[in-house]
């Protein structure tokens, strides 16, 4: 699409070429300080959890160096119960949560933008259905249909496991984008479109949703904060199968080997805990940044 | 004088809103925002709607536009009424119908740059093909609206741009798909006195060259008087058409006494003639509640020649006083037409 090309007249903040446009949105993120530091942390996070796993060795069980303490030589985050080296299985396991949360933020999100829009703007029966629907899934305890489904089903793909969770949690934001849609879709310039007879779909996914861009980049990261939530929550139960090593399933065996209890074990419970933390963290620094490139009014100043 | 060069309806009329009414349901009773109105516009005239706040205009301009369903009445686009077309057929209607909205500010996409705001619908509906025909064309729509050189303003966000630029991106947007009927809703009211006059030369120039009709929507006579000159001019009170005639004979000759009231309400610009004129004829300045009309001629209360027992009992009907000319009043029905005294 070549005449979506974004620029911005006088500034030139954003070009039209593909360097520069890149560049553009690298100048973009470095105006907001905070979140230019989101980006760079969940960059960082995102880097090393999807490259690192190529350079590391295999984890073996070691009963000669169990529960080593953070900073011990060759083991720099210490080791867990069973000797395993606590950073190794730090950079292996993010990989998975990372995707999980994604794919079931992007799952939730999309749901919410075409049946919110959709409902607001085509009302009637169409409205009816999807609000009545989002009720009912709102209602079910999410958590404990998931550990029902969990203790059903083998979990073991992530993908089912995103597509669970991401089916699960549209309902919240499908009623705000309905809200925002009904109120946007009143304003002249909307109007105006459909005096221009520019179809439906444009004129909702074109017209209105733009206008809302920022409002559902920063729901898609609550979402991505809220599946991961959801996941390590159902790792720290055991409801999810613990095959395989990532950050819930770390949380899951520190818990359950009592490393609450012992100072030596600081490092192999708090590095998961600390590592989702920072992860959420820099992806809400983040939007702050990711608003200002969306919105052409802020991305002026 | 030039209204004698406007063809008495030769031709049919483009779009004529026949008995149109809209009832809005509140809670304090059904409002009449439109009542039985009756106007219609020729191809390539001029139709100024005048009227104070409440009067109805902005509610009969959007059901002339297809965008609100009238409650009763037939809103009629080429002898055929809007309502009844098939989909395909409304769509040629609503393409052939363009608003400009009063507000510049809330009518254009701020997401949107001003090129992908006017060359969506060029390309959506197939006017030109290609992305580069369609920018050179919407560069073309701009020159038009005196936005020049258009590729300064093609790359903008509307909130770069002035009111003035706003509004004649506006223009430009509902020229996009050369429309018959332009409806503007007050759309030189929000831009200040300056920039008004030159949007609406523009505007003037545009219905001079394009031979688009107009239906222009204003509560200022003096801009009816300026814009409307050679076409027609529909006077509204309290969602009724009072008057209606050639704009020369609404301005110079009036004859219903709300008319006549609003003539004299312009302030003259020597204190002299402002200090001797009439004080007005008005006997009230209340303008009633539209939930809760006076009975009879809406009028009354407030009208110098009211006459009891005559106005306020039955509803007065349009009718002709003068050629082309007539208006909504049983006093002026008996009387005729007096000649003004000024």
């Amino acid at each position: 699409m070549a005449t979506e090309t974004v620029t911005s007249g006088a500034v030139a903040a954003i070009g039209t070429t593909g360097v520069s446009r890149f560049a553009g949105i690298l100048s973009a993120l470095r105006r907001s300080p905070a979140g230019f530091i989101g980006f760079l942390i969940v960059a960082f996070l995102v880097l090393v959890t999807a490259i690192g796993p190529f350079f590391t060795p295999t984890v073996e069980p070691n009963v000669k160096e169990i529960l080593l303490p953070l900073g011990s030589p060759g083991h720099l985050l210490g080791t867990d119960n069973e000797g395993k080296d606590v950073l190794i299985q730090m950079i292996d396991g993010g990989r998975s949560v990372i995707f999980i949360g994604f794919l079931a933020a992007a799952i939730s999100t999309a749901l919410a933008i075409v049946l919110g829009s959709l409902a607001a703007y085509l009302g009637g029966w169409v409205d009816s259905a999807v609000v009545t629907a989002a009720d009912v899934v709102l209602t079910v305890p999410q958590i404990v249909l998931l550990a029902v489904l969990g203790a059903l089903f083998k979990l073991d793909s992530p993908f089912l496991l995103a597509v669970l969770v991401g089916g699960l949690s549209w309902p919240v934001l499908t009623r705000a984008v309905r809200s925002q849609v009904l109120s946007l879709k009143e304003r002249e310039f909307v109007e105006a479109a459909r005096l221009l007879d520019l179809g439906t779909a444009r004129v909702v996914f074109v017209e209105i949703l733009p206008n809302m861009a920022s409002f559902i980049l920063m729901n898609f990261m609550i979402g991505v904060t809220n599946a991961i939530y959801s996941l390590v929550g159902l790792y720290l139960l055991g409801l999810a199968p613990l095959t395989g090593s990532n950050w819930g399933i770390m949380l899951n065996r520190a818990w359950i080997a009592g490393a609450i209890f012992n100072d030596a074990s600081l490092g192999f419970i708090l590095s998961p805990v600390v590592a989702i933390v920072l992860l959420l963290l820099g992806l809400v620094m983040m939007t702050r940044s990711l608003e200002e490139i969306l919105n052409p009014r802020l991305r002026d100043r | 004088m030039s209204a004698a060069a406007v063809p008495e309806a030769v031709a049919r009329p483009l779009m004529t809103l026949s008995g149109v009414s809209q009832v809005f349901d509140t809670k304090a009773g059904p409002i009449r925002a439109v009542d039985h109105a009756n106007l219609s516009v020729n191809p390539g005239e001029v139709l100024c709607l005048v009227g104070e706040s409440g009067s109805g205009k902005t509610t009969a301009a959007r059901m002339a536009a297809g965008l609100t369903r009238p409650s009763g009445g037939e809103v009629k686009y080429d002898g055929t009424d809007i309502w009844s077309l098939n989909k395909k057929d409304f769509s040629t209607f609503r393409r052939s119908v363009q608003y400009v909205h009063q507000d510049p500010y809330a009518s254009l996409n701020p997401t949107r740059t001003i090129q992908q705001t006017l060359t969506a619908p060029l390309l959506k509906h197939g006017v030109v093909k290609g992305a580069k025909a369609a920018a050179d064309r919407a560069a073309e729509l701009l020159t038009k609206v005196d936005l020049t050189p258009p590729e300064n303003y093609l790359p903008k966000y509307p909130h770069q741009l002035s009111g003035g630029q706003r509004q004649r991106v506006a223009v430009a947007r509902a020229l996009t798909l050369d429309p018959k009927l332009i409806i503007a809703d007050e759309s030189t009211s929000m831009l200040d006195v300056s920039i008004r006059i030159s949007v609406l030369a523009m505007l003037g120039r545009l219905r001079d060259e394009l031979g688009v009709g107009f239906l222009f929507i204003t509560h200022d006579l003096a801009i009816a008087k300026y814009f409307g000159w050679r076409g027609k001019t529909a006077v509204m009170y309290l969602g009724r058409i009072v008057e209606f005639g050639p704009t020369p004979k609404i301005i110079n000759a009036p004859t219903h006494p709300y008319t006549r009231a609003l003539i004299e309400a312009i302030p003259e610009p020597d204190p002299d003639l402002t200090r001797t004129k009439s004080a007005g004829s008005l006997r009230s300045l209340e303008i009633p509640s539209l939930a809760n009309l006076p009975s009879g001629c809406a009028f009354h209360p407030r009208c110098g020649r009211f006459e009891p027992g005559l106005c306020d009992g039955e509803v007065p009907e349009l009718v002709g006083v003068r050629a082309g000319q007539s208006a909504a009043c049983h006093v002026v029905a008996r009387d005729g037409a007096e000649e003004p005294e000024r």
